[in-house]
C-alpha cells in the first residue's frame, strides 16, 4: 500500500461520523487475539490523545484556525474512543500495565532501528532500556499481587527481565532534555518523535489515572514511581523536537505522523474487524491532512511539502518482536547515564540527577522492593523451585 | 450470545511461542542476577503502612433524636451499636447491589436460547424480587435503630469493593450463562453467611424481632444458594457431557 501525503484526499472531514454503539464496539479478546494487536492500539490511542492535545493548545492562541481544530478535535475525540474502547473489560490495570510496556518497548525498539540520526536513535535506545526495566518490576507486581502471569500478556514476544534499574532513572529534570533535530531532519526523524512522545504522554496519563485505584500500598508507590519516570520520557522525547516549528508545521507533521502509523497498524493487523478500524481512520487522517494543508497554506502561506518534502512516507513501524536487538541494547548501553543532554557512562552521570534521586529514594526504592529476588518463571514464581531444573538435568543425565 | 465454551486461538501460554520459550526463560533467569536481591523491603513497606493507617471511614453518628436514645440506652447496656448499624448497612447495600445483579442476568437470561441454559427465569425473577425486599427490609430496620439508611457505612463500602468483580462478569456480554452462575454463587454464599452474622449479631444485641425477620431471610437466601448452585452444577455438566 503506497500513500504519498500529496495524493490522496481521503474521507473528506463532513463524512467522519460515528454512532455510540460503534464507539463502544466489540473489544478485542484478551486471550485470542495477537499481543500486537493491543500494541496497536495503545499506540494509536496515545497518538489520537496528543493530536487533541496538541490542537487544544492551539485553539487557545490561533484566533484563525479555530473552527477548523474543533472540527478536527471532535472526529479525533472519537476516534480514540473508538480505539481505547477496543480494550476488553478482564483486563486488569496492571494487565493493561504490561501492555503498554510492551507497547513501549516493541515500538521503541523498531523506531530506534528506523532512525536516521545516530544521537536522536542512541535517545531512543537510552528510554527504552528503562521501559524495558519498568515491564520488569510491573511483571514482578502482577505475579505478587495479582497471582498472574505477564506472559498471558506479552504472549513470548518481550522478555522479562532487569535492564537499567528503575531506581537510577529518576534525574534532575535538565538532564531529561536533548538536543532538538533541526528545520531540515528527514520526515522519518519527525514522525518518530512525536509518535514516541504521544505514546509516552499517553503512557504517563494512564499511570496517573489508575495508580490510585490499587489498594495495595507498593503497587501505589510502584506506579507513582514509575509515573514519574514517564513524565521524563515525554520531556526525554519531545526535546528532540525541534522547538523552532510554527503551530502549523507541528499541525502537518502530527497528521502525517497518524498517517504513517495507521498504515502500519493496517498493513500488519491480524484481527481483519480491527483491520477495517485502522483502514477506516486512514482514511480520516488522509483528510484531516487536507483540511490542515489547506490551513497551513491560508494562514502561513507557504507550501506544505516545505515541511512534508515529497510526500512520501518512510519506512514504518515493525510490529514484531523485537528480542534480538533490544537484548544487544541490554548487553553495550545499560550503564549510560545523562549529563544534560549527553549520553555518558554511569562515573559520569551528573551530580545532580544523584542527589535528585537519592532524596526520591531515601524512604526506599519502590521498584526494588517489588522485584526483590524475583525473576519471571512461566506460570508464576510460585512454580519457580530453586535447584528444581538442576535436579531434573541431574536426573535426566544419571539415566 | 455465544453461551458455550469452545476451543480455539488462546494464545495466553507459553506454548503458543515454542520457538522463543526456552530462550526467552533462560535470559529470563540468567538476567535476573542483575535484578535486586530479596531483603525484606517488601514485607517492610507493607507493614509500614499497615500500622500507619487509618481506617476507610466511620459509622455515621444517628441523625435523629430517636437514635441518639438507642445508641446511648444500648452503650448503658455495655453494647457497642455501631457494630450493628455497619452490618445492617453491609447487608442493606450487598442486597441492594444483588437486586441489580439479578436484574443484569436477567437480561444476559433473556438475549440466549434454551441451549445449555438450565436457568428457570420466573424462579431468577423471584429471587431478584426477594433481594429488593430484603433491602427494603434493612432499610426499615435502619430507620427503626435511629439510622441514615441513605447514608455509606464503612463495611458496605467494603462489601462495594468485594463485589466489583461479581458485576463485571454479569455484565461483560461475553460471558457466558455457567459463568455468570459462578459470580451469582459468589454472591450467595457470602450472602448466607451474612444473614447467618447478622441474626446473630441482632439477637446478642436483644433485637428479637430483627433477628426473626432476618431468620426468615436468611431461609429464602438458603432457597437462593440451592437455585443458583443447582443451576451451575446443570449447566457445566450439560455442556459438558
Amino acid at each position: 500500500m503506497t500513500i504519498n501525503l500529496f495524493d490522496k484526499g481521503g474521507c473528506p472531514l463532513e463524512r467522519q461520523r460515528f454512532t455510540w454503539k460503534e464507539l463502544a464496539g466489540k473489544p478485542i479478546s484478551k486471550l485470542d487475539d495477537d499481543a500486537f494487536t493491543r500494541v496497536r492500539i495503545i499506540l494509536m490511542n496515545g497518538l489520537e490523545h496528543d493530536a487533541l492535545r496538541m490542537k487544544q493548545v492551539m485553539l487557545r492562541m490561533n484566533r484563525h484556525a479555530r473552527v477548523a481544530l474543533a472540527e478536527l478535535m471532535r472526529v479525533e475525540h472519537e476516534q480514540a474512543t473508538m480505539v481505547n474502547w477496543l480494550l476488553s473489560s478482564d483486563h486488569s490495570p496492571l494487565e493493561t500495565t504490561i501492555g503498554f510496556e510492551q507497547t513501549a518497548i516493541e515500538v521503541t525498539a523498531s523506531v530506534a532501528q528506523l532512525e536516521p540520526d545516530p544521537y536522536l536513535a542512541q535517545g531512543y535506545r537510552y528510554a527504552l532500556l528503562e521501559d524495558f526495566d519498568h515491564l520488569y518490576r510491573y511483571s514482578a507486581l502482577l505475579d505478587r499481587l495479582e497471582g498472574k502471569d505477564a506472559n498471558n500478556i506479552i504472549q513470548g514476544y518481550t522478555d522479562i527481565a532487569p535492564a537499567r534499574p528503575t531506581l537510577v532513572h529518576h534525574r534532575s529534570p535538565a538532564n531529561d532534555l536533548l538536543e532538538p533535530y533541526g528545520p531540515d531532519a528527514a520526515l522519518a526523524t519527525k514522525l518518530h518523535a512525536l509518535t514516541l512522545t504521544g505514546g509516552e504522554y499517553q503512557t504517563h496519563d494512564y499511570y496517573m489515572n489508575i495508580g490510585p485505584v490499587f489498594a495495595d500500598p507498593l503497587a501505589r508507590q510502584l506506579y507513582a514511581e514509575i509515573a514519574s519516570v514517564e513524565a521524563q520520557h515525554i520531556t526525554h522525547y519531545g526535546s528532540m523536537i525541534n522547538p523552532d516549528e510554527t503551530p502549523l508545521e507541528r499541525m502537518l507533521i502530527g497528521e502525517a505522523t497518524e498517517i504513517w502509523n495507521y498504515q502500519a497498524c493496517a498493513e500488519q493487523e491480524s484481527n481483519p474487524r480491527i483491520r477495517a478500524i485502522w483502514e477506516r481512520f486512514l482514511d480520516y487522517e488522509l483528510g484531516h491532512l487536507q483540511v490542515v494543508m489547506q490551513l497551513f497554506k491560508e494562514v502561513e502561506r507557504r507550501d506544505p511539502a516545505e515541511v512534508l518534502g515529497d510526500g512520501k512516507l518512510p519506512a514504518r513501524i515493525t510490529f514484531a518482536s523485537q528480542r534480538e536487538f533490544v537484548r544487544q541494547v541490554i548487553a553495550g548501553e545499560t550503564q549510560l547515564r545523562k549529563d544534560g543532554t549527553r549520553f555518558v557512562d554511569e562515573g559520569a552521570e551528573a551530580r545532580s540527577s544523584i542527589a535528585w534521586r537519592d532524596q526520591l529514594n531515601s524512604e526506599g526504592s519502590p521498584s526494588q522492593a517489588v522485584s526483590g529476588g524475583w525473576h519471571w518463571t512461566p506460570g508464576t514464581e510460585l512454580n519457580y523451585v530453586a535447584g528444581a531444573d538442576a535436579a531434573a538435568a541431574a536426573a535426566a543425565a544419571a539415566s | 450470545m455465544e453461551n458455550e465454551i469452545a476451543v480455539g486461538m488462546n494464545r495466553t501460554g507459553l506454548d503458543m511461542a515454542p520457538l522463543a520459550r526456552d530462550d526467552m526463560v533462560e535470559y529470563a533467569h540468567t538476567e535476573a542476577a542483575r535484578g535486586p536481591e530479596s531483603d525484606g523491603s517488601f514485607e517492610a513497606v507493607h507493614m509500614a503502612y499497615i500500622e500507619e493507617a487509618e481506617r476507610v471511614g466511620s459509622v455515621p453518628v444517628p441523625g435523629t433524636v430517636k437514635g441518639m436514645a438507642n445508641t446511648a440506652a444500648a452503650r448503658l447496656k455495655g453494647k457497642k451499636p455501631e457494630v450493628l448499624i455497619d452490618k445492617l448497612g453491609e447487608r442493606m447495600a450487598f442486597e441492594r447491589a444483588g437486586t441489580r445483579l439479578y436484574e443484569a442476568m436477567l437480561l444476559k437470561c433473556g438475549a440466549v436460547d434454551g441451549a445449555n441454559n438450565p436457568v428457570e427465569v420466573p424462579q431468577l425473577a423471584h429471587i431478584r424480587d426477594e433481594e429488593e425486599k430484603h433491602f427494603h427490609m434493612v432499610r426499615k430496620a435502619l430507620e427503626r435503630l435511629g439510622a441514615d439508611p441513605t447514608a455509606m457505612t464503612p463495611c458496605a463500602d467494603v462489601a462495594g469493593v468485594q463485589g466489583m468483580g461479581l458485576m463485571q462478569v454479569v455484565t461483560d456480554p461475553r460471558t457466558t450463562i455457567a459463568q455468570a452462575l459462578n459470580a451469582l454463587l459468589t454472591a450467595e454464599l457470602s450472602d448466607n453467611a451474612g444473614w447467618e452474622l447478622l441474626v446473630e449479631l441482632a439477637s446478642a444485641a436483644g433485637h428479637e424481632d430483627l433477628a426473626n425477620d432476618f431468620g426468615e431471610a436468611l431461609r429464602q437466601e438458603g432457597e437462593h444458594l440451592a437455585l443458583v448452585r443447582g443451576w451451575l452444577r446443570a449447566a457445566v455438566l450439560q455442556e459438558a457431557m
